[in-house]
């Protein structure tokens, strides 16, 4: 059974196979690919219409599979990686060692936002930006250069104590543990200042072309699983006949083979090294 | 006048509004839909959930013309408002609470569409908006 672990524990070598599979992913296009189906997802998941991804109920699930799948390709490259996860209330700086050469590289710089270190520079030429929402070629980071803050531990703890999964209307305007956590309310709006922390390709809907989005999604997966442990009797909602979202037993695009339910127990496919 | 002539004027006077309506009938159409979109908006001229569409704009900030303005057609399933940097298209949405958001700033809200806009503005830094390659 895959594990997957703490980014901040990984040893040299760990670093260094996922960094040549997430490398060799981009070379083929197969990267691209999630790239865009991602922002394809965030342009189409609307309030009051479809909405699958984001803004809704199956925006868990959803992530968990899109995860599954990236990692699977990661796993062909390396049978021996799996997703690390950052957990951001503790590596909460732009000098945590997530952001070191040997790793996913440093911050942009002050000129334009380019990142010009790490195995994800420009002039590395191994690691253009193709699908893109401007004509910057580059990756582009702006840590914490903006007005939002990462989520405190004491933050995402209040978001693990709620004990609703989610509640109608359904979308970035509900109560619940989903909403909260994905942070289109609540405080610390925990998912997506994440997003506007790092800043660059990160905060606009093409996020997944910054490396760092596999380990920030992965850890908020991690917290879906921690809420699931703490809240054993706490379904997935909605459980079914609801307009425009996906219930516990419709399938999600774009695979349109697989529910929520299937979704929930992330053991059948990994477990968290805590 | 003859009764012929006088069904003739008729009967041209018939056809004269039947296709004056074929004509009509797509722009109060098109003015319904702006209507609609503009009621449904919720991020009024306050930018805090007024009623009414958004205020449209059209300034130079930071040495970018941005455009803005009540939409039609698939926009107005977005909160019915577009918007332009420099002529390019922003893609904007609407959020349940009558906030904004863009394609470059998805994951921050804005109380209008034009302060979502000036934000794109700033972090584009003089790049151009390209639409995203499918």
């Amino acid at each position: 059974m895959a594990v997957r672990k703490n980014q901040a524990t990984l040893s040299a070598t760990e670093k260094r196979n996922f960094v040549n599979a997430l490398l060799e992913l981009k070379r083929t296009g197969v990267y691209d690919g999630f790239v865009r189906t991602h922002n394809e997802f965030i342009m189409s998941d609307t309030d009051n219409g479809d909405r699958v991804g984001h803004r809704s109920p199956s925006f868990l699930p959803w992530h968990r599979r899109f995860l599954i799948q990236f990692e699977q390709e990661l796993q062909k490259i390396d049978a021996s990686v799996t997703l690390p996860y950052w957990d951001w209330t503790v590596d909460r700086t732009a000098n945590s060692s997530i952001w070191g050469a040997d790793f996913l590289g440093g911050n942009g710089r002050s000129r334009d936002s380019q990142v010009t270190t790490g195995p994800f520079a420009y002039s590395t030429g191994k690691w253009n930006i193709n699908v893109s929402v401007d004509n910057r070629p580059f990756l582009q980071r702006e840590l914490g250069a903006g007005s939002a803050q990462l989520p405190t531990r004491a933050q995402v703890d209040a978001v693990l104590a709620m004990t609703t999964y989610d509640m109608a209307p359904w979308n970035s305007a509900s109560d619940g543990f989903r909403n909260n956590l994905e942070g289109w309310r609540g405080q610390g709006r925990v998912h997506n200042s994440v997003h506007v922390w790092i800043g660059g390709q990160m905060a606009t809907g093409v996020s997944p072309n910054d490396p760092a989005f596999w380990l920030h999604h992965c850890f908020i997966d991690k917290l879906w699983a921690d809420w699931q442990r703490m809240h054993p009797t706490s379904p997935y909602l909605p459980a079914g006949g609801t307009a425009n979202v996906v219930d516990l037993n419709d399938t999600m695009r774009p695979w349109n083979n697989v529910t929520p339910a299937d979704m929930l127990d992330h053991t059948k496919f990994y477990t968290y090294d805590r | 006048m003859s009764s012929n002539v006088t069904r003739r004027l008729v009967l041209r006077g018939t056809a004269v509004a039947v296709a004056g309506a074929a004509l009509v009938t797509p722009t109060a159409m098109a003015a319904a839909r702006t209507a609609t979109a503009g009621m449904t908006g919720h991020g009024g001229h306050d930018g805090h959930g007024g009623h009414g569409a958004p205020a449209a704009f059209d300034e130079v900030y930071q040495g970018r013309r941005i455009v803005g303005k009540p939409a039609t057609g698939e926009h107005a399933a977005h909160g019915g408002f577009s918007a332009s940097i420099d002529g390019k298209e922003l893609h904007l949405m609407q959020n349940a609470d009558g906030t904004w958001i863009s394609v470059v700033n998805h994951y921050e809200t804005f109380a209008t569409p034009l302060a979502v806009t000036r934000a794109a503005v700033d972090k584009l830094r003089g790049a151009v908006l390209v639409p995203i390659a499918t």
